[in-house]
């Protein structure tokens, strides 16, 4: 009797979850009429704005995940190895970009870098996209430096450091040959996190004004029938393959650990 | 003057004193270990010797240079760790390379070197193997290999031998000291298990509450101890309540025996100490104190015989050796047994 009512659940949850995608797929194949065809998909990724804008989601994700990579591991490594008892205090702050919504985030951009300001960042565009950058290492730093966090938690930071240095290496040294190394794994899966979140990022990239992927899609979305459709589509196979990364990624990592 | 000298050393913790006053200076080639119970300031002693720890005050220096002011990292220092600490990402060859290449070794005599160290532990075939496909006692020989690849001037080692199994310590202790001796390099050894630091060193320190309570060759620990942490924490010791009725001449009286241990004592009563190989079961030439008891244990442990007897106030342990010819005495016989008084220790005080 049980089993009944939880598959039904489950059923209903798949239903909820599915029903929609496959609506969407189903509509987005249906541009020529009386008959399936990618013609919608095709519209899309001929338009120079899908391609300009898609490029430029990917450039600012990937420099997001450098700077992301940059700022946490040796942060997370520092406030292991040096502050333990500060690591609650820090986790705290890594999670307010969980409940700050963005569009406070970058209300308070805008005011304070200006062009009347001490630091005019929206002054131009590299600055402005600095800016946006900066924004979109907030999002996801919550997720970045858990994982992070998680990854120094399976190796023994403190003793790793000493036989380092007493071999003769410098906290550069330690951080890109040892540390680095041993986490990559899990900063991987913070990367791919990051690259999903930048790519479908629509408030910041839009009150910021840049020509991002979010704000191209809830134009076309506004303003076309089947190609947002596609289009969203598309960004749920992105961020799905993300996903499917990260999964192959840990169960890679599981394996190496099993053995260990 | 010392290839290593250690003085007036001293380690706060906020308000705990954890190192008081240490004194060390080894030779170069010298093998030294440091024993004592745990918590005792051990490794405190040795962090700050690799610069790990920052000493309140003292000095350390090597070959006459002070390098309490240098970093971990500028110190020519070798360690190893109780849990190896090998880098997971890295194979063995690139382990033992790691602090060469750091040196910016070129790339031919590395190889060379990491081919020797390879050697010198004895595990050729294992370059290319990742740390998680060893065993503790190869990772042990793997992290040694990596610390004397850079030819430190001295290594320090931290109770390297205390994660492995039994078997491996002993055969793996012999491997560390030949090794030690086979490159001359100066070693502090870091444990708290006497046998080790006996078996191994050319001399031990004892260390008790951060202090360095003797210093010497293990025979002078074991058989001269000083203070009377020594002589209580290495090897074991019978405790003998005795009364000296003759302090000029050294006079006692244990039970019903008189001895003469033949150097003046205090007067009243006093505690001396016999270590169990300092008795003997019935009379023994050169051993010309006799004490009467009644046994009141039996152990025995194969080769030999463990017994216990009450001299009368005091418990006496001592071991005989087993002689399938003659049967060992029960609970409960009265035993004769023979010391030399001369050897027994004063522990007063
Ligand atoms: N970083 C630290 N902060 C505060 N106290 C410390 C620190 N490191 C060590 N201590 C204290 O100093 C004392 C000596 O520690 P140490 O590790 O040197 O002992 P040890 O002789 O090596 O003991 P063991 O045999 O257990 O390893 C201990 O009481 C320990 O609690
Ligand atoms: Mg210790």
């Amino acid at each position: 009797m049980n089993r009944i009512w939880s598959w039904l659940a489950l059923s209903l949850g798949l239903v909820y979850f599915f029903l929609p995608l496959i609506a969407t797929v189903e509509f987005s194949l249906k541009m020529r009429r009386g008959e399936y065809s990618f013609d919608a998909y095709r519209k899309v990724l001929e338009d120079p704005r899908f391609q300009e804008t898609f490029s430029y989601s990917v450039v600012m994700a990937l420099f997001t995940i450098a700077f992301g990579v940059l700022l946490v591991v040796p942060t997370a490594y520092w406030v292991r190895l040096k502050l333990p008892r500060l690591r609650p205090a820090v986790e705290f702050v890594t999670l307010l970009p969980l409940v700050i919504p963005a569009i406070v985030v970058v209300f308070g951009y805008i005011r304070l870098y200006n062009t009347s300001s001490w630091l005019p960042l929206t002054g131009s565009a590299t600055g402005t996209n600095l800016l946006l950058m900066f924004g979109y290492a907030m999002l996801s730093l919550p997720y970045m430096y858990r994982a992070v966090d998680t990854g120094l938690r399976t190796i023994d930071v403190a003793t790793l450091t000493e036989a380092a240095q007493s071999l003769g290496a410098g906290w550069i040294t330690i951080l890109a040959r040892v540390i680095l190394p041993n986490v990559l794994i899990a900063v991987l899966s913070g990367a791919f996190l990051t690259f999903a979140i930048v790519i479908g990022e629509f408030t910041m990239a839009a009150l910021l004004n840049r020509p991002a992927f979010g704000p191209y899609l809830q134009l076309m979305g506004a303003n076309r029938a089947y190609e947002p459709a596609a289009l969203a589509v598309i960004a749920f196979a992105v961020t799905w393959a993300c996903m499917g990364l990260i999964q192959l990624i840990t169960r890679f990592s599981k394996h190496t650990k099993a053995a260990r | 003057m010392a290839f290593l000298k250690i003085a007036h050393l001293e380690k706060f913790f906020g308000p705990m004193q954890v190192v008081k006053d240490f004194n060390l200076e080894v030779e170069q080639g010298e093998f030294v270990s440091l024993l004592g119970p745990s918590g005792c300031g051990k490794t405190t002693v040795l962090r700050m010797v690799a610069g790990f720890e920052a000493p309140t005050s003292g000095v350390i220096s090597i070959e006459d240079q002070d390098v309490v002011r240098l970093k971990p990292n500028q110190r020519n220092i070798g360690m190893v760790f109780q849990a190896y600490a090998l880098f997971p990402n890295l194979t063995v060859a690139q382990n033992v390379a790691f602090g060469l290449r750091v040196k910016g070794v070129p790339r031919s005599e590395i190889k060379s070197r990491v081919t020797e160290m390879l050697d010198l532990i004895g595990l050729p075939d294992l370059a290319n193997r990742y740390p998680f496909q060893l065993s503790g006692g190869q990772q042990q020989r793997v992290a040694l290999a990596r610390a004397l690849a850079v030819r430190p001037q001295v290594l320090l080692l931290d109770e390297p031998l205390s994660a492995l199994d039994a078997k491996i310590r002993v055969s793996l202790r012999n491997e560390i000291r030949l090794i030690q001796k086979k490159l001359g390099i100066t070693t502090i050894f870091v444990t708290h298990d006497q046998e080790e630091a006996l078996s191994m060193s050319d001399r031990v320190v004892v260390m008790h509450k951060g202090i360095a309570d003797q210093v010497g060759t293990p025979f002078e620990i074991y058989n001269k101890p000083t203070t009377k942490f020594v002589a209580t924490f290495v090897g074991t010791l019978n405790i003998i309540e005795a009364e000296v009725t003759d302090p000029a001449a050294g006079q006692v009286r244990i039970g019903a025996t008189t001895a003469t241990l033949g150097r003046p004592l205090p007067k009243g009563k006093i505690t001396l100490a016999a270590r169990p190989e300092m008795v003997s079961l019935g009379t023994v030439p050169g051993r010309a104190t006799l004490l009467k008891g009644r046994v009141i244990d039996v152990d025995f442990l194969g080769s030999v015989i463990r017994l216990r007897a009450d001299i009368g106030g005091s418990v006496l342990a001592f071991d005989t050796f087993n002689n399938p010819n003659i049967v060992p005495p029960a609970v409960g016989d009265e035993v004769e047994m023979a010391l030399n008084a001369a050897d027994l220790l004063l522990i007063d005080g």
